[in-house]
């Protein structure tokens, strides 16, 4: 019983993760018909600023451990503000000057994109020099990117909230799954109202369905694909924020870590279907289930660190019997 | 000075030209059409004109300013209106929703709920349906929401492509009934392209016969539906 409930936990904390990844490419999907494939790596800057932002910036402004207690969600706005402004120039300045090109070329250029940031982000400079003969002395403010690992600061205490059994099966549901579940959950639900009840979010289904007929509505069709992009890379700034709080070791930034969590997001938006927004909540949960209830429960049978089988087996089963996703619309043929 | 000046228009697929040197003039207050067979690049003319396509020569001017350069949404704010080839209904969206984007970028919402008003006393086909997917509708349903959507951008200058497409002779009928009292209630010119000659040149003032990408004719309506070139090419008398 206990063991059920930490699984169930995990499973819908990093369900909420990969969630609210998967909405970004399915945004960008169902308006342009193309995978971002560099929307991984807007994840990882989301988790780079935000470690930016609490281990070098804070610091800097003369804030030191503990952090205070509104450290967490700035932190969060940062990296939601310089995710929003990356996802913003890599639409202006990689992908619109393809606009008529063939789909392909786009793709193409999405992977280039990725392997831009995943390398640029290895780069380590100083922004400005250190001070010790100030008062109080201020550290040097270094881009903390660099090829080591490094920890993510506490930015918020985690504690139990419930704790289940005794002994070797216990079960805690810890104030950091609550916090990440419940910021994941928010952030889907302000995007559900956005799309479904406001004038833009009707212009974004808009334009999804048919962007000539939009244009011809008089909808701003840029402006709506510049925000989808803006949209969908505050929501990954999130994932990479909240995944470094669960997680804190921040990883460089062409670690295989973040390379799989880009790739079962993105599971998950083809699982759910893609191009559907709740299609991508769901995958995300589902991908998520079958990723931590195999390991912890297929482990005695097929043994353990099989994790990554686990979700590509769910995409397998799932495209086999629906080959457009749980929600996605069947094919078809425009008359 | 017309209200909408086309000159010398010349647009390409690619390397292929589907418009060499078109002209037309359209009146204020005139319904004119544009008519012509499969190809000869009637779609291709409206297109250019909402600027979805981009001409590679000659000029667009309405109300004496030049808009070949314009985007689509600069040239609906403008006050060009477009029911596109096929409709271009947003299946995904409801019926009112697509109602609300004809009026997309419009600001005055009094005027929004009046012309809204006066659409559905026209369509109250659509007043029984307005919380329903538009993609549920009947062909003349959603033609009729086709005009409807671009008669709420209170439009100077509407553009129809092709709205008697693949209906019923009985739809047909009343759809050209609502572009003639669109002109009378509303006063809105518009350029009408069409098939169906024959209906066409009853309810336009002036007429246009594009073949295979230039004017090939062009005089008041009641003229060339006369005239035995016309006839015999596309009304089908012999």
């Amino acid at each position: 019983m206990a063991d059920l409930l930490q699984i169930l936990t995990m499973a819908v904390t990093v369900g909420s993760l990969y969630a609210l990844i998967a909405l970004g490419y399915t945004m960008v999907y169902g308006i342009l018909k193309f995978i971002n494939f560099a929307h991984s790596d807007v994840v990882v800057l989301g988790a780079w600023g935000s470690f930016f932002f609490a281990a070098a910036l804070l610091p800097r402004m003369g804030f030191g451990t503990p952090l205070p207690w509104w450290a967490g969600g700035m932190a969060l706005l940062f990296a939601m503000a310089l995710c929003g402004l990356t996802g913003f120039l890599i639409e202006r300045f990689a992908y619109r000057p393809l606009r008529g090109a063939p789909r392909l070329n786009v793709l193409i250029t999405a992977i280039g994109v990725s392997l831009f940031l995943q390398n640029a982000g290895q780069l380590q400079f100083t922004l400005v020099r250190g001070d010790d003969t100030a008062q109080p002395p201020a550290p040097a403010l270094r881009l903390p990117f660099g090829t080591q690992p490094q920890r993510m600061p506490t930015l918020l205490p985690d504690q139990d909230l419930l704790v289940i059994g005794e002994g070797q099966s216990t079960a805690r549901l810890g104030s950091l799954d609550v916090v990440i579940i419940a910021t994941a959950l928010a952030l889907m639900v302000l995007l559900d109202l956005l799309v479904r009840r406001t004038k833009f979010g009707m212009a974004m289904r808009a334009v999804s369905f048919n962007t000539d007929s939009a244009a011809l509505m008089g909808v701003p069709v840029n402006r709506v694909i510049s925000m989808t992009f803006v949209l969908g890379a505050v929501l990954a700034a999130a994932a990479g924020f909240l995944y470094v709080l669960k997680f804190p070791t921040v990883q460089q930034t062409a670690h295989p870590t973040w390379v799989l969590v880009g790739l079962k997001a993105f599971v998950a938006a083809v699982v759910g279907g893609i191009g559907n927004l709740r299609g991508a909540v769901l995958g995300g949960f589902l991908i998520a289930f079958a990723e931590q209830f195999g390991e912890s429960y297929l482990q005695k049978y097929l043994g353990s660190g099989l994790k990554d089988v686990y979700v590509f087996s769910a995409l397998i089963l799932v495209l086999l019997v629906r080959p457009t996703g749980i929600l996605g619309s069947p094919l078809r043929e425009k008359v | 000075m017309p209200l909408l000046e086309v000159r010398d228009l010349c647009v390409k697929y690619g390397a292929i030209p589907a418009l060499h040197g078109l002209s037309l003039s359209v009146e204020a207050g005139q319904i004119v059409t544009l008519i012509g067979c499969n190809g000869a690049g009637k779609t291709t003319t409206l297109r250019t004109i909402s600027g979805l396509l981009r001409p590679s020569g000659g000029s667009i001017t309405f109300n004496g300013a030049p808009i070949h350069t314009l985007s689509t949404d600069g040239i609906v704010r403008l006050g060009i209106a477009q029911a596109p080839e096929g409709r271009g209904i947003f299946g995904n969206l409801t019926v009112d929703e697509n109602l609300s984007l004809g009026a997309f970028a419009r600001r005055d919402r009094a005027g929004i709920a009046k012309d809204r008003e006066w659409a559905l006393q026209l369509f109250p086909r659509l007043r029984e349906r307005l919380r329903q997917n538009a993609g549920t509708l009947s062909g003349g349903e959603q033609q009729m929401l086709a005009i409807a959507r671009s008669v709420l951008a209170r439009p100077r200058l509407l553009l129809l492509d092709e709205p008697s497409l693949g209906l019923a002779p009985q739809i047909v009928q009343t759809i050209f009934h609502i572009i003639r009292t669109i002109r009378e209630e509303r006063g809105t010119t518009i350029l009408l392209v069409e098939q169906n000659a024959h209906m066409a040149l009853h309810t336009a003032d002036y007429a246009y016969v594009l073949e295979v990408g230039r004017i090939a004719m062009h005089g008041p309506a009641a003229r060339l539906a006369a005239s035995d070139a016309v006839r015999k090419a596309y009304l089908g008398v012999a």
